[in-house]
């Protein structure tokens, strides 16, 4: 099955949702990645004690249960794990931004663990699972910073 | 010990379902307090001899309906935790209650006024906290949207296509058509499907259940007590909840291992669910399977053995859920998708009615039914109802 073929407006460029869809929330063990995304970097949640990645980051390990985190330096490059393409905007506020892309992505360097993030600036009849992404990095007026992740070519 | 067989639903009770905001100016409580007397009205019972209640996603004021149905003494109220994947084991939690002697008559009840709250967009209801801000700021903002992930992932490891998807759609809206209850009543062809608006692609309009007002409850009792009531008793064989750890907050995570992503996360309740029983799904002969989107139908069938995994697709295609030649007629009164959406509540409802053989699209002796809750976050749940 060719996922392209099923692509709804594939000569639409993907958009990023409206910042203010969401002011992101953080506690102690989710600020050190809003922090690293503030500077441009996309960091990973690895056990301190046994090297299992988790995400989001949670106050412990669910394998050893080590409340040290070493924060890792990803790459910024992953994979399309899966998507959708928002054809509908749930609200009229939101119409403008439509299609956005929202995606789960296989973090390179990441154990395996994937974000949820969104596919921007690319032809959607291009997008399809497997593709090649990298990270940008998306600052809101609200002062966070969310990560956004377009296709990498070839 | 197990709650096997030892408790039945003995009266079930609906207000009439109306499209989102028509129930008005009734309001909720109103609503559920209807659908209460209705119940046990229908079982042959008083309102006085209701003493406990059992909830699911979120639940109601015991201590309010109590105080407006005038019950003398409350010896049992309990919620399961999480969303609509409670439906079907709020009943197990009332079975719990009388097996363990708690109570003796416990009401499960559900109601939904969808212009006050609409499901369909979780972040309104919801304000963001540090786990929801991982997926919230993708704009991820209904779970329609969020399966649509799975059923992406599903079509691609699988070859599901939206043909099957469409298949779903008519085959509930074909059961709808012969039920008054139901709310659609224009017959739905593959080309009407097509020409659907796309939401999230995907799932357009017609994978996505409807948005309706509407209250059911149920009456639970021991079987020893239901033999003497007014209806037929429909024996809760057997109901269990909870989940795959794995699974976890599975929409609102997106961490579950590649198998279980494309699952509707009820392997660990079915499994438990046939073991308790003492059946299979080939026992089947009926199924209300949680119809929020076409898709999780198809992954659920999977998730309870009516087809393998993966295959739920061709399975669907093949007609084996059409109430007229299907191998296992799913959701007889027209399901979410083209009845009513309750939460899950409708379904309940549907099944008793199979179990009394007194449905609008009767099963011909239906011994067994299958009820399962909605595919969300644990705890995901099961019921299988004998005659």
């Amino acid at each position: 099955m060719s996922a392209h073929a099923t692509n709804s407006m594939p000569d639409a460029i993907s958009k990023a949702p409206p910042e203010e869809m969401v002011h992101i929330a953080t506690d102690q063990w989710t600020q050190p990645f809003w922090d690293a995304a503030k500077q441009h970097k996309l960091v990973g949640a690895k056990c301190g004690n046994c090297g299992k990645f988790r995400l989001p980051p949670s106050p412990m390990c669910p394998k050893c249960h080590s409340q040290k985190i070493d924060w890792v330096n990803l790459s910024g490059e992953g994979s399309i794990y899966s998507y959708t393409i928002i054809t509908r905007a749930m609200s009229p506020a939101v119409e403008p931004y439509i299609p956005y892309v929202p995606a789960v992505i296989t973090l390179e360097g990441g154990g395996g663990t994937r974000l949820v993030s969104n596919i921007v600036g690319a032809r959607v009849g291009d997008i399809a699972i497997g593709g090649k992404v990298r990270v940008i990095w998306e600052d809101h007026k609200d002062g966070m910073t969310v990560p956004h992740f377009e296709l990498v070519p070839g | 010990m197990t709650i096997k067989d030892k408790t039945a639903i003995v009266g079930i009770g609906a207000t009439p379902y109306t499209k989102r905001g028509q129930s008005a100016p009734q309001t909720m409580e109103e609503l559920i307090a209807k659908a209460v007397l209705k119940a046990v009205d229908d079982a042959g019972l008083k309102i006085t001899d209701v003493d406990g209640f059992a909830y699911f996603a979120g639940g109601h004021d015991t201590s309010l309906l109590t105080e407006i149905l005038g019950i003398p003494e409350i010896r049992f109220t309990a919620t399961l935790t999480g969303a609509g994947g409670g439906s079907a084991g709020a009943l197990g939690l009332a079975a719990s209650a009388i097996v363990g002697g708690l109570a003796k008559t416990v009401v499960v009840v559900c109601g939904v006024q969808q212009a006050v709250l609409r499901y369909g967009t979780y972040s309104s209801s919801h304000p963001a906290d540090p786990y929801s801000s991982f997926y919230l700021y993708s704009g991820l903002v209904s779970p329609g949207q969020a399966f649509a992930l799975l059923a992406r992932r599903h079509m691609h490891l699988y070859g599901t296509t939206r043909e099957q998807f469409a298949e779903v759609a008519m085959s509930t809206r074909l059961n709808a058509l012969s039920n008054p209850a139901a709310l659609m009543k224009k017959p739905m062809t593959k080309e009407d499907y097509f020409n659907a608006p796309m939401i999230s692609d995907p799932h357009c309009l017609f994978d996505f259940c409807l948005e309706t007002d509407g209250a059911v409850a149920a009456v639970v009792t021991s079987s020893e007590r239901a033999k003497d009531l007014k209806q037929k008793p429909a024996y809760i064989l057997a109901s269990t909840h909870g989940g795959d750890g794995n699974w976890g907050r599975s929409l609102y995570w997106f961490n579950m291992p590649d198998d279980l992503f494309t699952s509707s996360g009820h392997n660990t309740v079915a499994k438990q669910l046939y073991e308790m029983a003492g059946v299979g799904p080939k026992d089947i002969d009926v199924a209300q399977i949680y119809d929020h989107f076409t898709s999780q139908v198809i992954m659920q069938l999977e998730d309870y053995g009516f087809c393998k995994r993966g295959e739920g697709g061709p399975f669907v295609a093949s007609g084996a859920i059409r109430h007229k030649g299907g191998s296992i007629p799913v959701n007889t009164d027209g399901g979410q998708l083209s009845c009513a959406y309750i939460w899950g509540m409708s379904h309940v409802k549907e099944a008793v009615e199979q179990i009394r053989g007194t449905a609008v699209n009767q099963v011909k002796d239906a011994e067994l039914c299958l009820v399962t809750g909605g595919p969300s976050n644990i705890p995901m749940s099961g019921l299988i109802l004998r005659r």
